[in-house]
């Protein structure tokens, strides 16, 4: 039961990735991008969490800590990145 | 009480879930960056909290601290990234919808500039 809703979760979750996927390669703006990019690192957090539940594999909550954390390091340095290209 | 744990748990990465689309649909729909921007912070981080906060409910899977420290690390990043980002984004000049006068414009922003 747990894992039937975990799954569908992962399902509409898709659909998410996919409406970020779609701005960060449209997205007219560098801006845009990296807004993109943010926002793909925090669902990619949440699939990590909810494949640690459907699996019972509480490693992927590990998965999870890393990637908020790397997702930090990578917001900044775009900033930095875009801060510095027109100057 | 687990299975009070279980329904709080599935409604929440239930919630955190339909936050998180809701975060994908602003960033389709709206206008500008920095607009966007507003959208995926302040939803993305509140459902993937959520999320999470759920996955620690069910219990059997989750080690409590790792889900902790998590949500923590999130919501104190998070918002710092998004600060960074449209600061850079202004600094940049990136068009705002709905403003035709910006009356920084004109300024000279080398200053504002990290060197």
């Amino acid at each position: 039961m747990i894992g039937l809703v975990a799954w569908t979760l992962m399902a509409l979750l898709c659909v998410a990735l996919g409406l970020g996927a779609w701005r960060m390669l449209h997205g007219p703006t560098p801006a845009d991008r990296f807004v993109a990019f943010d926002m793909l690192t925090a669902v990619a957090v949440a699939f990590a969490a909810l494949t640690a539940v459907a699996t019972g594999r509480s490693g992927f909550l590990d998965v999870a800590l890393v990637l908020a954390l790397v997702n930090f390091v990578a917001t900044a340095a775009f900033a930095l990145f875009l801060e510095r290209r027109r100057s | 009480m687990s299975g009070i744990a279980t329904v709080a748990g599935l409604a929440l990465m239930t919630l955190g879930t339909l936050f998180l689309l809701v975060a994908a649909i602003g960033l389709i729909r709206l206008a500008d960056p920095f607009q966007r921007m507003h959208s995926a912070t302040k939803a993305g981080t509140l459902g993937t909290a959520l999320v999470i906060l759920g996955a620690m409910l069910l219990g059997e899977v989750a080690r409590p601290q790792t889900g902790l420290l998590t949500i923590l690390f999130l919501l104190v990043t998070l918002p710092l990234g998004a600060q960074l980002l449209s600061r850079a984004a202004y600094l940049a000049r990136t068009p705002m919808e709905g403003i035709d006068e910006d009356p920084l414009a004109d300024e000279d922003r080398s200053g504002l500039r990290r060197k």
